[in-house]
């Protein structure tokens, strides 16, 4: 590996003022299973590496009825999918992680650090999405927070200034008679990156949809809120006719392309059969809370 | 500039000089010499590098030399219960026919030992989920399975001090 420069700092502002003093050449280091390879293949050639894991108070998970959940910036992929309180609130994220890499991996992986990465094939940005979570900012001229949704900005672009670090992100309580699903779609079920991957999140009272989040992973730059989709379902009486039209809706609010994984085409036919079969699954769920 | 790191590694209190942009694994193998812990693919896909890292299966390629200091770790010359004893995972390894070039064994006998660690009684589902992380290209995985099966079924006859 190409030789850096390994910091440890004590604190937030500490590494804060690290990040502003090396003007961009730096890389925060946290899971490291995405920053390790990316040193490796010279795709990045940071002259110092920030290992945040020394700052106290940041590997809390933590979930409350009126707070929802908080997942500090290094809580590891494998205790959000281990949680029983991620798997029973947070069932799509807790999915995503779980279809995310192997065990090796996500014990070291960070959910914030995939966050981070704003790869477009992200496996937890979609169902943080459609749940509305929240990035909280540290940077020297303070704290600031923002939707994930306005947070991610391309392509494994973010929000993040330079001085700035993400401290945890926290996810709302779900409201009752809500259901979540997250599919991803792949060749094989483990250590793969998702073909597409649809994220929903729907709260039905006596059939009656009252709010629903539909997100598309890796059929677009950024994960897609699927407006029309959501627009078809939201207020409404829930039947199968509507969950079909509103699959259909998806397709449309896709923005594939075509690389090595698959075709646009046959990405946009997989958006339609996904986001049915993730409304159905989130449906049923509803109906065991 | 080399870096001093202290660890437990396999049982013993060890100090290592380490590059600080070296990898666990290249210390591992080259500043402790055990090596055990094999080089397959350097990026996380094909987990023959596999250690426990405080209890955890870990891939070592993925985790920076200096960030060992403090910890347990664990690798494959450290499994064993003494020096004339395999472990059960080795043991069935070998009976099963588990090995053909054996450059993957160290990683996957260390995963299937974390697995029991965590779940003596795994279901086949359960140990295919385990074992997503490691690759073979010789046996194709069906004595492998085998063998982390049978190793269970031992383990449930077995006195708890032979775990």
């Amino acid at each position: 590996m190409r030789a850096f420069e390994y910091l440890e700092p004590a604190t937030l502002a500490e590494a804060s003022a690290l990040l502003h003093r090396c003007g961009g050449r730096a890389s925060v280091l946290a899971g490291g299973t995405d920053l390790l390879v990316q040193i490796k293949a010279s795709h990045r050639q940071p002259a110092r590496v920030i290992n945040i894991k020394k700052i106290p108070g940041m590997d809390v998970l933590t979930f409350d009825a009126a707070e929802g959940l908080r997942i500090g910036a290094l809580v590891t992929t494998r205790e959000v999918e281990t949680s029983d309180m991620a798997r029973r609130h947070y069932a799509s994220l807790a999915k995503a992680v779980t279809d995310f890499a192997s065990i090796q991996v996500r014990n070291r992986a960070t959910v914030v650090g995939n966050v981070c990465r704003a790869s477009p094939s992200a496996d937890t940005l979609a169902p943080l999405i459609a749940d509305r979570a929240q990035v909280h900012l540290y940077g020297l001229s303070g704290s600031r927070s923002m939707p994930v949704e306005a947070f991610v900005t391309g392509a494994g672009k973010t929000a993040l200034a330079a001085d700035e670090l993400v401290s945890r992100l926290t996810v709302p309580a779900p409201r009752p008679y809500t259901g979540k699903a997250y599919l991803k779609h792949g060749r094989r079920v483990q250590m793969e990156l998702a073909t597409v991957g649809v994220a929903v999140s729907i709260t039905v009272e006596r059939g009656q949809c009252l709010d629903v989040g539909i997100v598309l992973a890796a059929v677009g730059p950024t994960p897609i809120r699927a407006v029309h989709a959501e627009a078809m379902l939201r207020d409404r009486p829930i039947s199968a006719g509507l969950v079909l039209q509103a699959a259909h809706a998806a397709m449309e609010d896709a923005r594939p392309i075509s690389d090595v994984r698959a075709s646009a085409d046959y990405r946009r036919e997989m958006v339609g059969v996904l986001t049915r079969r993730a409304i159905e699954l989130a449906l049923q769920e509803t109906e065991t809370h | 500039m080399r870096q001093f790191i202290a660890l437990t590694l396999n049982g013993e209190p060890r100090e290592l000089a380490v590059e600080p942009h070296s990898t666990l694994l290249d210390a591992l193998r080259h500043d402790a010499g055990l090596t055990g812990t094999k080089k397959g693919c350097d990026v996380g896909e094909c987990g023959s590098c596999t250690v426990l890292m405080d209890g955890k299966p870990t891939n070592a390629c993925l985790v920076l030399a200096p960030e060992a200091h403090g910890c347990t770790l664990v690798t494959i010359e450290g499994i064993q219960p003494d020096p004339d004893t395999v472990h059960p995972v080795q043991d069935q390894f070998m009976r099963c026919g588990a090995a053909q070039c054996g450059f993957c064994t160290p990683g996957f006998v260390v995963m299937a030992k974390a697995l029991l660690d965590e779940n003596p009684q795994p279901t086949r589902d359960e140990i295919r989920f385990a074992i997503a992380g490691n690759i073979c290209r010789c046996t194709g995985y069906t004595k492998i399975i085998e063998a982390i099966e049978q190793t269970a079924e031992t383990l449930r006859h077995a006195p708890e001090a032979t775990r």
